[in-house]
């Protein structure tokens, strides 16, 4: 900091309240840090429930990102780029599963997918049994991490404006050719934030996951899981893995932020 | 290639008519707000017409009363506005190549066809940069080439130097000459010298209709619209080129941006500039204009907002403050001065 602060304007009591709030947010981080053991700490992340969650968590995180890409992308575009009748109540459904809490998205999944579902019925007919499996992991992840992806694409979109998709156009492009060429490369950035984004809020997922898939070890025991079924038995390693989860949302909010700030 | 299009706009009351025939340039003049960019709107597809037809060469581009709509992509009416727009996250080569890759050619054809065109706008040196590294006038040469690169059967530009520095539209207007020769393209301007040296024939809008059409020089002689005729009266000398200027019988030496002459010397050549570039003073002005010629006002006549103080070869447009300022009347010696940088030199 070499500059001098330039003076804001603000009241001075205002500082108050807001070193309060960040206070708020960074004790509970410090006073976690300062419960692990750090003589174990490698043992505690290690041990064999430990590294079942966690690799179950990243691979399931991973699938319900593409998942959410594959579906997210469309509809961000479809959302931005189109206008039709019910497009505003549209949105703002999407917005739910941001807003409801994920027991009740977990309860609804499992009315929809689950053996007496909606879908229940046609996906046995099909030999297929969702709920309680890693599958039903993956749908509650994407379940709460869409509305992520498609918020901030959709952002993206309309600051890019579709003033270069229209020059692509007259130059011969076609709809596709537009898409691959010049929509998607101009929001790259945008892209990549809502997938990070959705990639944390699928990571973090607990209460959509327990109410529709369960806690079966290395099937739908998540991280989030099993911290907390370890907080009851094994203290230390909870908090050890806790730390872990602290970690990635650091690197997940330097992802995000980072290059974003340069770019301005 | 010819153009037939007829377009109605209810809401904006625009209800435009237009031929173009094969290789024919058209200049569409008119205010802001005349309706002269929705024109080209609708034939590049980007704007549905409430009602009207448009026929390029016999392929349909729209009939609204029969329900065709062609996709603006298949059109073949590029379309470069005031902003380049030029692709960010592409450099200058893959920008122009864009036209001939969306038709299917490999990367390494559509850059060779990218460097022709290029070297057709004098901007090969540009190749490599990124868009973020041009000036305002070297992207929009490059958005020149990228239009041509995507081979159009029509060219459509939309105030394409509206946007630039005065002091690089000389240049661009040049490079717009040579490559609009014997090639189909409207263009829209509020410059009348766009129309005289880059038209064939000249439309006149105002208020969404068609006001005026005809050959360039017709219009631009005889004007019968108001905006016909406010931009009339351009001031032309006429001569022989003579080191980067034009020498007219009378002995005037008329320069003109360094930029602009392509006119080979002793060749017949013409120099335009408009009243409204002309000062008038009663002393001779120190400084920097390259041409300043002694006159004597014949004549003094409203034009507009302003005073057209006519000399007998040159006309200038001042402010009626000024005529009282100079105490300006017909017989009075004046010196007129003109910027170089104001004068467009070509051959005729």
């Amino acid at each position: 900091m070499s500059r001098p602060s330039r003076s804001s304007g603000l009241p001075r009591w205002v500082f108050v309240p807001a070193a309060v709030g960040a206070l708020f947010i960074l004790l509970p981080l410090v006073a976690l840090a300062s419960q692990v053991e750090w003589s174990h700490f490698v043992d505690l992340i290690t041990s064999e429930s430990s590294r079942s969650a966690l690799v179950l968590s990243l691979r399931t995180s991973a699938i319900s990102t593409v998942l959410c890409l594959l579906l997210g992308v469309p509809m961000a575009l479809v959302l931005a780029r189109t206008s039709f009748r019910g497009q505003g109540a549209l949105r703002s459904l999407v917005l739910l599963p941001l807003v409801l809490p994920p027991v009740v998205g977990g309860i609804a999944l499992l009315y929809t997918f689950g053996r007496k579902g909606l879908l229940g019925e046609t996906i046995e007919v099909l030999g297929l049994q969702i709920a309680f499996s890693t599958t039903a992991v993956v749908i509650a992840q994407t379940f709460v991490s869409l509305p992520f992806l498609v918020v901030s694409l959709e952002g993206a979109l309309r600051t890019a404006g579709e003033q270069y998709e229209v020059v692509a156009s007259t130059l011969g492009a076609r709809p596709t050719t537009v898409l691959r060429r010049v929509t998607l490369p101009l929001v790259l950035p945008g892209l990549a934030a809502g997938a990070v984004l959705s990639f944390a809020r699928a990571l973090g997922e607990f209460g959509a996951t327990i109410t529709f898939a369960g806690s079966l070890e290395g099937v739908t025991r998540t991280l989030p899981l099993e911290i907390y079924l370890q907080r009851e038995s094994d203290p230390d390693a909870a908090v050890a893995l806790s730390l872990v989860l602290v970690v990635v949302a650091v690197l997940v909010i330097a992802l995000v932020r980072g290059p974003r700030r340069e770019a301005l | 290639m010819s153009l037939h299009v007829a377009a109605a706009f209810t809401d904006r009351d625009v209800r435009v008519e237009l031929d173009l025939a094969d290789g024919e340039t058209v200049a569409v003049l008119g205010p802001n707000g005349s309706g002269k960019s929705t024109l080209l709107a609708a034939i590049a597809g980007i704007a549905r017409p409430d009602a009207g037809r448009a026929v390029l060469d016999g392929t349909t581009l729209f009939d609204v009363a029969v329900g065709t709509w062609m996709a603006p992509h298949a059109r073949g009416t590029a379309l470069m506005a005031q902003d380049p727009l030029l692709f960010p996250h592409l450099d200058v080569l893959d920008n122009v190549g864009f036209g001939p890759r969306s038709a299917g050619a490999t990367r390494g054809a559509a850059r060779a066809v990218a460097r022709t065109w290029l070297a057709e706008v004098d901007a090969t040196d540009l190749a490599d940069r990124r868009t973020a590294q041009l000036s305002g006038g070297q992207a929009q040469r490059v958005a020149v080439a990228r239009a041509l690169a995507a081979k159009p059967r029509l060219l459509l530009l939309d105030e394409p130097m509206a946007a630039l520095d005065v002091t690089v539209v000389p240049a661009m207007r040049q490079v717009l000459r040579r490559v609009l020769a014997g090639r189909s393209a409207i263009i829209v301007t509020h410059d009348v010298l766009d129309a005289l040296l880059l038209a064939d024939r000249v439309v006149v809008m105002e208020g969404g209709r068609v006001v005026e059409h005809g050959p360039t020089r017709q219009v631009l002689a005889r004007p019968r619209s108001s905006f016909g005729a406010g931009i009339a009266g351009l001031n032309q000398a006429r001569g022989v080129a003579e080191s980067g200027a034009v020498r007219t019988p009378a002995g005037l030496l008329v320069a003109g941006l360094h930029d602009s002459i392509d006119v080979p010397e002793g060749a017949a050549a013409v120099a335009v500039f408009s009243p409204s570039a002309v000062s008038v003073h009663t002393e001779r002005p120190s400084g920097s204009p390259r041409n300043v010629f002694a006159a004597t006002v014949r004549e003094l006549e409203p034009h507009g907002s302003q005073v057209r103080v006519q000399t007998d070869e040159i006309s200038a447009d001042v402010t009626a403050p000024v005529v009282a300022e100079l105490d300006l009347a017909p017989g009075a010696a004046v010196f007129l001065a003109v910027k170089a940088s104001e004068v467009a030199i070509y051959a005729t």
